[in-house]
């Protein structure tokens, strides 16, 4: 299964983003990843939670603005020059990504990014003749 | 220096006005009746006739006009002249859904003109002035209003219409403009720009005629101060030809109304009764020399209060307020005039929820509009740019339809404040 992120409509204020961690975190919903994209008056809150069909309905519930997105993660060797190949195949393959960002899982000395890319069938199928590897949901321990 | 412009009328006895008024009125609504059949329905739906109106004193039987009348009968529906016989059209600005063109033959210009050069020459103004006239000139009644009333004193007229800083200052300088024409915030942007450039001493300024927008008492000072001039005041619409309905004279404590041309009354905005001289109201025009667009007992949604008490400058034409507010929902934002259902129309055209905030401030003398939108899960992305395309894409409708910019701010839902269940829609904090 493909790995879903779910973005949040956030306006610009304090205590936006401490409302809505307070809520998954009553709801215990872990947090795997955490990404925001800010203009001067609003943002946009991108996560990867453990369980992204339920965290989405508790969200919705609280009428918060939100969507499911699938995105590509992509496992990388930690270690300096470890994400250098696969941003190489991209620029290779003449993909533009929209927007990326770490997760915070570690698995067996392997990094995740995840890339939010247009093309992406194009993406993997070149990360692939690569010889570089996608993680689905239960690669990462999560649905 | 001649103190008034025509003397005879502007000092005119109060018997005197109101037999000029009398006389005109029975015979505008004479041509009105004959001429405008939208008002003559009007008329006989509230089964008055001319025969009915013999004076002033009658007035209060005559239905009202608004602007949705303007509307309905857009463009050609209050026309009292053969086409062939007008000679100008001016409009109201920028406002698509609620655009009102008015008429004018050249008679209706010339009395126009006279009437601003009243409003110039009760600033000091003789042939001997520069008059930098910096309104907007087009379909916009500031700038033809004031340019044909500065040719009518005799002052050299520097036909500048606004914006384009730069320019402005180098021919106030060059030139030595000594009247400048122009709404109060542009004045004060000037005001500002002057100081930046330290160009205080080659400015010769001594009087300021601003209108089009509400200004205070406040601003008024700072902009005296810091032109170094008298800052007058200048009211009309374009339904009763612009401005020059009424002016400052240098008492600066209420704007004349020239009422050989204009009867001013003021109503209970609720119940149409006409209230008694010194209350507050809502101010009602009837023009009783125009021939072209000759409205009769126009609402203004202007609410102020008139008085006739005698005026040191000697003019005896009564004299009203500033306005206070409106009776209606009507916003002017930077002298245009804004109405919330344009805004909603937009957003709804966009795909943006009706629930919104309009939110008016003045910021360094100039006035600013943000239009508070709640995100919907439609409009919704996680992409940052396609939710800043939409936005930019509202603020360029938004622009279409009022004219003026108006900032966006895409805000969370449920956030727009609501009392007692009902959004509140506007937020007006000028201090005005």
């Amino acid at each position: 299964m493909s790995v879903h992120q779910i973005s949040v409509f956030l306006e610009n204020r304090a205590g936006q983003l401490a409302e809505i961690t307070g809520v998954l975190a009553e709801h215990n919903i872990d947090l795997r990843a955490i990404s925001i994209a800010e203009t001067a008056d609003y943002g946009v809150l991108r996560m990867i939670v453990d369980d992204a069909a339920r965290a989405t309905n508790i969200l919705l519930e609280k009428e918060y603005i939100l969507s499911m997105t699938p995105v590509v993660a992509v496992a990388v060797p930690d270690v300096p020059g470890g994400l250098a190949p696969v941003l190489a195949t991209l620029a290779e393959g003449n993909i533009d990504i929209e927007y990326m960002y770490s997760l915070f899982t570690h698995v067996d000395g392997k990094a995740y990014m995840v890339f939010r890319i247009g093309e992406e069938e194009k993406f993997k199928s070149l990360l692939a003749s690569h010889g570089l590897k996608t993680a689905e949901a239960e690669d990462l321990g999560i649905k | 220096m001649a103190k008034y412009y025509q003397p005879e009328i502007e000092t005119a006895s109060r018997e005197q006005i109101l037999a000029w008024q009398n006389e005109r009125l029975v015979k505008q609504v004479k041509h009105v009746w004959e001429n405008v059949p939208y008002y003559r329905k009007k008329m006989e739906e509230k089964g008055v006739t001319p025969d009915d109106i013999k004076g002033v004193a009658d007035l209060h039987k005559l239905p009202f006009l608004t602007k949705d009348d303007l509307r309905e009968a857009y463009p050609y529906g209050l026309l009292g002249k053969l086409l062939s016989e007008c000679v100008r059209i001016q409009s109201t600005s920028g406002t698509t859904g609620k655009r009102v063109v008015a008429f004018y033959t050249q008679h209706d210009v010339d009395l126009w003109e006279d009437c601003c050069a009243r409003a110039i020459v009760a600033a000091g103004g003789t042939n001997e002035d520069v008059c930098q006239v910096s309104y907007g000139y087009g379909l916009f009644t500031g700038g033809p209003g004031l340019n044909g009333g500065s040719h009518k004193v005799g002052c050299l007229t520097l036909p500048m219409s606004s914006g384009n800083t730069d320019r402005q200052l180098q021919f106030m300088t060059d030139l030595g403009a000594t009247i400048i024409c122009c709404t109060p915030s542009y004045a004060a942007y000037l005001a500002e720009s002057i100081h930046e450039r330290s160009l205080q001493d080659q400015i010769k300024l001594k009087a300021g005629i601003f209108g089009a927008e509400a200004w205070s008492e406040e601003m008024r000072r700072d902009i005296e101060q810091k032109l170094n001039i008298k800052a007058y005041d200048i009211y009309g619409l374009t339904e009763t030809s612009g401005p020059g309905v009424s002016f400052e004279c240098e008492e600066q404590t209420g704007m004349h109304i020239n009422e050989d041309h204009f009867i001013a009354e003021i109503i209970d905005p609720k119940t149409g009764e006409v209230l008694p001289e010194g209350e507050k109201g809502e101010l009602v025009f009837t023009a009783i020399t125009k021939e072209a667009f000759p409205l009769l007992r126009y609402r203004t949604r202007d609410i102020c209060v008139l008085s006739r008490k005698p005026c040191s400058c000697g003019r005896t034409h009564v004299k009203m307020s500033k306005p206070m507010g409106r009776s209606d929902d009507m916003l002017i934002v930077k002298g245009v005039n804004v109405f919330p259902s344009q805004i909603e129309t937009v957003l709804l055209e966009q795909g943006y929820p009706a629930n919104y905030q309009i939110i008016v401030d003045r910021v360094n003398h100039s006035d600013t509009l943000e239009v508070m939108v709640e995100m919907t899960p439609e409009n919704f992305s996680d992409t940052l740019g396609k939710i800043t395309e939409m936005e930019k894409q509202l603020v360029a409708a938004l622009k279409t339809m009022l004219g003026i910019y108006a900032k966006v701010k895409l805000v969370a839902p449920k956030t727009i404040a609501r009392s007692e269940g009902k959004a509140v829609r506007i937020i007006d904090k000028r201090k005005i």
